[in-house]
C-alpha cells in the first residue's frame, strides 16, 4: 500500500501556480472607461507640448540662399562651370533688417546629391583614417582597402591617402562673410571649431603620430579632386589638418537623404542688422546632376534648428486624441442608454 | 519546414558569392542560431529516446549458442522480456509450455500459453541443441503480429510456438529458444509505424502566408531592380562625378549586373521572411505542450495517470475540432464489465447480491468453461502436468486467484460464476479435458471450446454475438432467447449467446482430423482453419444468453453536452449491436429523448440504401422548412450500421454526407475497425474539410486515431496500443472537455497570434529598408546597421512573443469551460483567416510607413536636431527608425497581451531595456574586429537630441493610437462573445 502511494506521488503533476497556468496576472482591459480619460490626458499633454515646440520653432530664424548660379541673373552664374573657371569667386549680398541672434550656425547645403549610395558610402579605409601607417603604403593589392576603388591608387600605383570616393569628393567651396559698414567691408569672424562630432574628432579619426604630419604622407598622393594634400587642409591651424580636419569630418559623416545641409561655421555673436556680402570661392560642380548649392544661416534652440514638423505633429495627434475621446464618449453613452444595450 | 532553412542557406550563399549590401554574417548568424536551437531541442528529444532505447537495448541476454544472431539459442528466465522473436525450444515445465504476457505489445494482460512444437524436445537438456536442429525456413517479413510463422523443415510452426520480442515470460522458470527474427526484423519492430506527420491547420495557413510573403519579397526585389535601371538610364544618376565606377564595373555584362543586383535586393529584403518563425513556433509547441501533462484537471487520481502528449505539433488543432468520433466501449464506458442478467432456456434470471438461483448446469458449465481466461496464483510453478487448472481452485482460497483475460466480458462472466457457485455447496468437482480451442476472431464473432466430459463424451461450447450464433442454432428456445437478448440490449447490456453441441465419437474423430489438418497446413493455414471452424460450429443447441453491464464513465453526459454546445458534432462509432448502442447513446446524452432519430439499418442492396437515404434527406428538408414556421428546433440523430454504411459509402457518399450534416448526433454501430477509419476519412475529405478528432482506447480504434486530424487515446483497460498511436492520451473521456475547450482554445489563440505577429514585425522591419531605396538611388544601402539586422529577430523582439505564446489567456479557463460556446469563436481557423492576415500585414506596412516617413520628415527638413548645431548622418536616421520600430513592435504585442504575468512584464520591458543597453554598449566601443565603425556613438548622439526623443514618442503614439481606438470600438460596438464575457 505504501508503495502504491509513493507511485501516485510520482505521477501526480505538481500543484503550482505555474504548472496549472494560474500565475498571478494583471489583466488590463481597454474599456472606454479607462481609455477616454487617458486620451483626454494624452491629448491635452500633447497639445501643450505641441504648442511649446511650435512656439520655440517659430522664434528661430533661418536664412537660406541658393548660389548655384543656374540663372543668368544669379551672381555666381559666371562661376557655374568650374571646369572652365578655376578659382572662380563670386559674392552674394543680403540684408538683415534686424539682429540675427547668436550663436548663428552657418551651413552649406546640397540637393540631389546622394551621399547615401552604398558604393559611395563604403568607399573608404577605416584603418587609414584611424592613423594606421601600414595602410598608407602599397602592399600587394591588399591595402588600402579594395572598397576605395576607383580611388585607391593613382596611375603610378601610389596609394591615395585618404582613399575612396567619399573623401575624394569632399566639398571644397569656401566662404567668407563680410558686413558692409558704411561702405567698408568688415569680415565677420567664423568659428570652425566643434562643427563635427566630438567623438569623431577625438576618438574615431586619428592622424598618424608622426611629426611633422607631412612625413607620414611620404610616398602617397592626395585624392585626385583635392587641390591640397590632407596635411595642408587648414593652413591657419596645424591641429586642424589631416584626418581630423573639421570640414573633412563633417563631410565624412554621410547624410541620410539626398538633400542635406552640413555645418560649415559658427558665428558666436550673431549677426547685427545690416548689409552683408558673402564671398564664395566656387569650386564644387553640381550642375551636371541638377544639384543645387545653398548656404543657410540658422540659430538653434535646445531642441535644434527650426523644425515645425514636431510641433504640428504633436498638435495634430493631441487634437485627434481629444476628438476621438469625444467620439468614444458619445458612442459609449449611446450604447449604454439604448434599450437593447445588453 | 526544412525548406525555410534551405531558403536561408541560399541567401547566405548568395551573400558569400556576390557583393551584397550586408555581410554573410548578417544572415548566417540567425541561421546558425535557428539551427542551434532546433538541434538542441531535437538533441534533447533524441536523448530522451536514447535513454529509453538503452533500457531495452542494454538488457543482458543469456546466449547459449551463438550463431549469426539469427539462430542464436537464447535463455530467458522468468519475468524477463524476450529480446528477439524466438521459437520455443524447451521449457522447464514438464508439459513443454510457457506462459507469457503481451501487455507491452498489444496491451492484453492475460497470460498466454505457448508450447513446443516438437514435444519430444521438451525435456531434453539444452546441450542437445548444439547438435543438428534441422533446417529452419523463415518466411518473408509481414508486420502482422499473429500471421506468418517460420517453419522447421519437418514440422510447421504456429503462433503458439513463436515468442515475440517485447513479451514477458510468466509462471515459467526459464525457457530456451532459437532466435528467428532479430533487430528491425522482429515483429515488434515491423509494427513500428513511421507515424505519418500530421500537420495542423495553423501550419498549413502559415505556409501559405509564407508563400505570399515570398511573393512580396520577389515583387519588391524585382521592382527595386527595375527602378534602379530606370533611374540609371540617365547618365547623371548613373555615374555622378563623386561616385565613379571602377573599370571592372563598367565592363561587366549588363545581364550579369542585373542578376546580381536582383540577388542583392533579395538579400537586402530577405528578412521579410521571418527566419525565427519556425524555431519560435517549434519552441512554443514543445514548451507549451508541457502544460497539458501538468494539468491537475487532466490527472486521474484512481489510476494515477496524467495526460500524455505524444505530438506537440497539434496543440492548436485541439482548438479547431469540429467533429469528434468516439469509440463506445472503454471510452464512454468504464470497460468494467459486471454480469447482470441471463436467459437460460427461455427463462430470465437476474443477478441479486451475487447469487444466481437456478440449476441449469449445462448453461453454467458452458459459461464456466468456454473461455480463454488464465489464472495467476500467488505461488507460481504449481501446474501439475495434464491437470486442468480448475482442479486447483479448491485448494486455494479465492483471494489467491486472479483472472487474466483478453476480453473483459469473459472475465466478468467467469468472475460472476466463480462468486455465484459457492464452492462449499458444490458437492464435487467435475473434471473436463480441454481438447481444442477455436479462438475468437472478429469475423466469426464467436469462440468455442471442445471438451472431454468426465463421462468420456465430447462436447463443444460456443459463445458469441447473437448474430453469429443464432443462424447456426437448430434447437433450444430460439424465439424467447432472441427476445431476451433484445431486451438486454435495450437496457444497454452487452449480450452474448451461449450454445453447445454434443459430438458422437465418429463426429469427433472427423472434427479432430480436420482441425489438426488445418492447424498443421503449411499453406493457406488461415483459410483452412476458417473452413474447419465453420464446419464444426453448426447444428448448435441454444443454451441461453448473458447480459453484461458496462458502466458509463463519470460525467460523459456533461462532456458530450459541452462539446455539442461548442459546436462540435459527436459521432459514436461502436462495434456493438444497434439496440445496445442506441440505449448507451441515450443514457450518455448523445441522443436525447426529444431527438428525431433517423435510421439507416440493414440495407442489403445499393438501391435500397439510396432510396432510404433519399427518404431521410427529404424528411430532413421537410423539417428544415417546418422549423422556420414553428420556431422550434428539432434535433436529429442518425443511426447507421456497418453494413449499410459500407453501402452508403460506396456509391452515395454525397447523399450520406448531406444527411449527416443535418444531424446533430450520429451513431454508427456494428463497425469494423477499418470502417471507423473510413468514416473519419469521409468527413475529413468532405468539401468543408472539417477538423476531426478521434478518441478511443482499444487496438480497434488505432486506425481511426491515426486517420483523424487529432487522435486521442484513452488509457483504459484494453492496453496501450491506442495510447501509443495517439497524439494525446488522457485517462478519462471527461477530460476531453477541458483538453479541447480550455487547452485547445489557449493554444490556438496563442499560436495564431504568434504567427500573425511574426509576419507583422518583419514587415515593420523590412519595409522602411525598402522605402529607403527610393531615396538612395536604389543602391542597396541598408537603413540599419548589420548588427541590428542580425539581432532584431533573435534578440530584440523574440522573447516577448515567445512568452506571450506560452502564457496568454484571453479568457479565464473556468469561463471557457463553463461557456463552451466560446469555442465557436475560434472555429474554422478564424484567427488565421485571410482577413486577419491582411489586417496584420497592412498594419505592418502602415506602421512601417509611419516609422519611415515620420523620421524622414523630421530629418528631411535639413535642420539640425541638436542644440549644438551639428548634423546627423544616415546611420542616425536608420537608428532612429530602428529604435521607434523596436519599441512600437514590442508595445503592439503588449496591447495584444491580456494576461500579464511577471514574465510578460519582465520580457516586454526587458526587451526594450536590453535594446537600449545593447545599443549604448555597441556604439560605445571601437570594435577592433569590425571593418568600419559606422555606429560609433551614433546611438548616444541620437539620444542626446531632445527632438529625437519627442519624435520617438510621437511616432510610437501615432502607430498605436488607432489600435487602441479600434480595440475600444470593437469592445463597445461589436460585442463579440469573447469580449462580452
Amino acid at each position: 500500500m505504501q508503495k502504491k502511494e509513493n507511485q501516485e506521488v510520482e505521477n501526480r503533476p505538481d500543484n503550482t501556480a505555474f504548472t496549472q497556468q494560474r500565475l498571478p496576472a494583471w489583466q488590463p482591459i481597454l474599456s472606454a472607461g479607462i481609455v477616454i480619460p487617458l486620451f483626454v490626458l494624452v491629448g491635452l499633454a500633447f497639445i501643450g507640448i505641441g504648442v511649446a515646440l511650435f512656439v520655440t520653432s517659430r522664434n528661430l530664424h533661418v536664412l537660406e540662399m541658393d548660389y548655384t548660379g543656374v540663372e543668368k541673373t544669379s551672381p555666381c552664374f559666371s562661376c557655374s562651370d568650374p571646369i572652365k573657371q578655376k578659382n572662380c569667386k563670386c559674392s552674394l549680398s543680403f540684408e538683415l533688417d534686424k539682429l540675427f541672434e547668436g550663436p548663428v550656425f552657418f551651413y552649406y547645403g546640397l540637393t540631389n546629391y546622394f551621399q547615401n549610395q552604398r558604393a559611395y558610402g563604403v568607399s573608404k579605409d577605416y584603418n587609414q583614417l584611424s592613423g594606421d601607417l601600414d595602410y598608407f603604403t602599397f602592399f600587394f593589392s591588399i591595402v588600402p582597402d579594395s572598397t576605395c576603388k576607383p580611388y585607391r591608387y593613382d596611375v603610378n600605383n601610389k596609394p591615395i591617402v585618404p582613399c575612396g570616393s567619399l573623401a575624394n569628393s569632399m566639398f571644397n567651396d569656401t566662404f567668407n562673410l563680410y558686413q558692409m559698414k558704411n561702405g567698408v567691408k568688415e569680415e565677420v569672424p567664423l568659428d570652425g571649431k566643434g562643427i563635427s562630432w566630438w567623438t569623431d574628432y577625438n576618438i574615431k579619426y586619428r592622424n598618424p603620430s608622426v611629426n611633422p604630419l607631412r612625413n607620414a604622407f611620404n610616398g602617397t598622393v592626395k585624392p585626385l579632386y583635392w587641390s591640397k594634400p590632407a596635411y595642408e587642409l587648414d593652413p591657419t591651424d596645424t591641429a586642424n589638418n589631416g584626418f581630423i580636419n573639421q570640414d573633412f569630418l563633417v563631410w565624412m559623416r554621410r547624410s541620410a537623404l539626398p538633400n542635406f545641409r552640413k555645418l560649415y561655421r559658427r558665428i558666436t555673436d550673431g549677426l547685427p542688422a545690416g548689409n552683408y556680402s558673402l564671398e564664395i570661392s566656387y569650386n564644387y560642380p553640381v550642375i551636371a546632376f541638377d544639384g543645387k548649392k545653398k548656404v543657410a544661416f540658422s540659430n538653434v534652440s535646445w531642441m535644434g534648428g527650426k523644425n515645425e514638423f514636431l510641433g504640428i505633429a504633436y498638435l495634430v495627434i493631441g487634437s485627434l486624441c481629444l476628438v476621438m475621446s469625444v467620439v468614444m464618449l458619445i458612442i459609449y453613452h449611446w450604447r449604454n442608454s439604448s434599450p437593447d444595450a445588453n | 519546414r526544412r525548406i525555410a532553412n534551405f531558403y536561408f542557406l541560399i541567401i547566405f550563399l548568395v551573400q558569400l558569392m556576390i557583393d551584397t549590401p550586408t555581410s554573410p554574417v548578417t544572415s548566417g548568424l540567425p541561421l546558425f542560431f535557428v539551427i542551434t536551437v532546433t538541434s538542441i531541442k531535437q538533441g534533447y528529444e533524441d536523448w530522451l529516446r536514447h535513454k529509453a532505447d538503452n533500457e531495452v537495448n542494454g538488457a543482458p541476454v543469456y546466449v547459449v549458442r551463438s550463431g549469426s544472431l539469427v539462430g542464436d539459442i537464447v535463455r530467458v528466465a522468468k519475468d524477463e522480456t524476450f529480446p528477439v522473436d524466438l521459437v520455443l525450444l524447451s521449457s522447464d515445465r514438464p508439459d513443454g509450455t510457457c506462459h507469457i504476457t503481451t501487455a507491452s505489445l498489444d496491451g492484453e494482460t492475460n497470460l498466454k500459453r505457448h508450447s513446443l512444437s516438437l514435444t519430444t524436445f521438451a525435456v531434453i537438456p539444452s546441450s542437445f541443441y548444439l547438435l543438428h536442429l534441422g533446417e529452419m525456413k523463415v518466411p518473408g517479413h509481414l508486420s502482422n503480429l499473429y500471421l506468418c510463422f517460420p517453419s522447421l523443415s519437418f514440422r510447421p510452426l504456429g503462433p503458439e510456438n513463436l515468442l515475440l520480442r517485447g513479451a514477458r515470460l510468466k509462471n515459467t522458470k526459464e525457457i530456451f529458444g532459437v532466435a528467428v527474427y532479430t533487430g528491425m526484423e522482429s515483429k515488434m519492430a515491423l509494427n513500428y509505424k513511421c507515424k505519418s506527420q500530421k500537420r495542423s491547420a495553423v501550419e498549413k495557413s502559415m505556409n501559405s502566408f509564407l508563400i505570399i510573403y515570398l511573393c512580396i519579397l520577389l515583387f519588391e526585389a524585382i521592382l527595386s531592380t527595375i527602378l534602379k535601371y530606370a533611374w540609371q538610364s540617365e547618365e547623371k544618376w548613373n555615374e555622378p562625378f563623386y561616385n565613379q565606377k571602377t573599370e571592372q564595373e563598367r565592363n561587366s555584362s549588363p545581364i550579369l549586373k542585373f542578376i546580381s543586383d536582383f540577388l542583392a535586393f533579395l538579400v537586402l529584403y530577405n528578412f521579410i521572411i521571418p527566419i525565427s518563425l519556425y524555431v519560435t513556433v517549434e519552441m512554443q509547441k514543445f514548451l507549451g505542450s508541457f502544460f497539458i501533462g501538468w494539468d491537475l484537471d487532466l490527472y486521474h487520481e484512481e489510476s494515477d495517470q496524467k495526460a500524455q502528449v505524444n505530438t506537440s505539433d497539434l496543440n492548436e488543432e485541439l482548438g479547431q475540432v469540429e467533429y469528434v468520433f468516439t469509440d463506445k466501449t472503454g471510452t464512454l464506458t468504464e470497460n468494467e464489465m459486471h454480469f447482470r442478467e441471463c436467459s437460460i432456456n427461455g427463462t430470465k434470471y437476474r443477478e441479486v447480491n451475487g447469487k444466481l438461483m437456478g440449476e441449469e448446469l449445462l448453461f453454467l458449465k458452458a459459461v464456466a468453461l468456454c473461455h480463454t481466461v488464465q489464472i495467476s496464483y500467488d505461488q507460481p510453478d504449481c501446474m501439475v502436468p495434464g491437470s486442468d487448472p480448475f482442479s486447483h481452485v479448491n485448494g486455494f482460497s479465492a483471494n489467491h486467484m486472479e483472472y487474466y483475460a483478453s476480453s473483459p466480458d469473459e472475465k466478468a462472466l467467469v468472475e460472476a460464476f466463480d462468486t455465484m457457485t459457492d464452492h462449499n455447496t458444490v458437492p464435487y468437482a467435475y473434471r473436463f479435458k480441454l481438447l481444442h480451442v477455436l479462438e475468437f476472431d472478429p469475423n466469426r464473432r464467436r469462440m468455442s471450446v471442445i471438451l472431454q466430459t468426465p463421462s468420456g463424451g465430447q462436447i463443444m461450447f460456443t459463445k458469441g454475438a447473437e448474430s453469429a450464433i443464432l443462424p447456426f442454432a437448430t434447437s433450444g428456445e430460439m424465439e424467447k432467447t432472441r427476445l431476451h437478448v433484445d431486451e438486454f440490449a435495450l437496457k444497454g447490456l452487452r449480450t452474448l449467446v451461449v450454445a453447445c453441441r454434443h459430438f458422437s465419437p465418429e463426429q469427433y474423430t472427423e472434427v479432430d482430423r480436420r482441425l489438426n489438418a488445418a492447424r498443421t497446413a503449411l499453406q493457406q493455414r488461415e483459410e483452412k482453419l476458417q473452413e474447419a471452424f465453420n464446419f464444426i460450429e453448426r447444428d448448435l443447441q441454444l443454451l441461453g444468453a448473458t447480459g453484461v453491464e458496462d458502466k458509463l464513465q463519470d460525467k460523459v453526459q456533461e462532456t458530450i453536452e459541452a462539446l455539442r454546445l461548442a459546436g462540435i458534432k459527436v459521432w459514436v462509432l461502436t462495434g456493438d449491436k444497434h439496440e445496445t448502442a442506441v440505449s448507451v447513446s441515450l443514457s450518455c446524452g448523445h441522443f436525447h429523448r426529444t431527438m428525431n432519430i433517423l435510421e439507416l439499418l440493414q440495407q442489403r442492396s445499393d438501391n435500397e440504401c439510396a432510396e432510404q437515404l433519399r427518404r431521410l434527406a427529404r424528411s430532413l428538408c421537410w423539417y428544415c422548412l417546418s422549423r422556420i414556421k414553428e420556431d422550434h428546433v428539432i434535433q436529429h440523430g442518425l443511426v447507421v450500421d456497418g453494413a449499410s454504411l459500407s453501402l452508403a459509402l460506396r456509391e452515395h457518399e454525397k447523399l450520406f454526407m448531406e444527411v449527416c450534416k443535418n444531424c446533430s448526433a450520429v451513431l454508427c454501430c456494428r463497425m469494423a475497425p477499418l470502417q471507423k477509419a473510413k468514416v473519419v476519412r469521409l468527413i475529413k475529405t468532405s468539401p468543408e474539410k472539417p477538423i476531426t478528432l478521434a478518441v478511443g482506447d482499444g487496438a480497434n480504434d488505432v486506425s481511426m486515431i491515426q486517420e483523424a486530424h487529432v487522435g486521442i487515446g484513452i488509457m483504459g483497460k484494453e492496453g496501450r496500443q491506442a495510447v501509443r498511436n495517439s497524439d494525446y492520451a488522457i485517462a478519462r473521456f471527461k477530460f476531453l472537455a477541458k483538453l479541447l475547450l480550455v487547452h485547445g482554445h489557449f493554444y490556438y489563440i496563442r499560436i495564431a497570434t504568434l504567427v500573425q505577429y511574426f509576419f507583422y514585425k518583419n514587415v515593420c522591419f523590412i519595409t522602411p529598408q525598402f522605402l529607403y531605396q527610393f531615396f538612395c538611388l536604389f543602391s542597396q544601402q541598408t537603413l540599419y546597421d548589420s548588427v541590428y539586422l542580425t539581432l532584431y529577430n533573435i534578440c530584440f523582439t523574440s522573447l516577448p512573443i515567445l512568452v506571450y505564446s506560452l502564457f496568454e489567456q484571453l479568457v479565464h479557463p473556468h469561463v471557457l469551460q463553463s461557456k463552451p460556446a466560446l469555442y465557436r469563436d475560434i472555429s474554422r481557423n478564424s484567427m488565421l483567416s485571410f482577413r486577419t492576415f491582411l489586417y496584420w500585414t497592412l498594419l505592418g506596412f502602415c506602421h512601417a510607413f509611419v516609422f519611415f516617413f515620420g523620421s524622414y520628415i523630421l530629418m528631411g527638413e535639413d535642420t539640425t536636431l541638436m542644440g549644438n548645431g551639428q548634423m546627423f548622418g544616415n546611420w542616425t536616421f536608420g537608428t532612429l527608425v530602428f529604435t521607434v520600430m523596436v519599441i512600437t513592435v514590442t508595445l503592439k504585442l503588449a496591447l495584444e497581451t491580456h494576461f500579464w504575468t511577471w514574465m510578460n512584464h519582465f520580457v516586454t520591458w526587458g526587451s526594450i531595456a536590453f535594446y537600449f543597453i545593447f545599443s549604448l554598449f555597441y556604439g560605445g566601443i571601437i570594435w577592433p574586429f569590425l571593418h568600419t565603425q559606422d555606429m560609433y556613438f551614433v546611438f548616444v548622439q541620437l539620444l542626446s537630441s531632445g527632438s529625437a526623443w519627442f519624435a520617438i514618442i510621437i511616432i510610437i503614439i501615432t502607430c498605436l493610437f488607432p489600435d487602441v481606438i479600434k480595440k475600444v470600438f470593437y469592445r463597445h460596438l461589436l460585442k463579440g462573445t469573447i469580449t462580452a464575457v
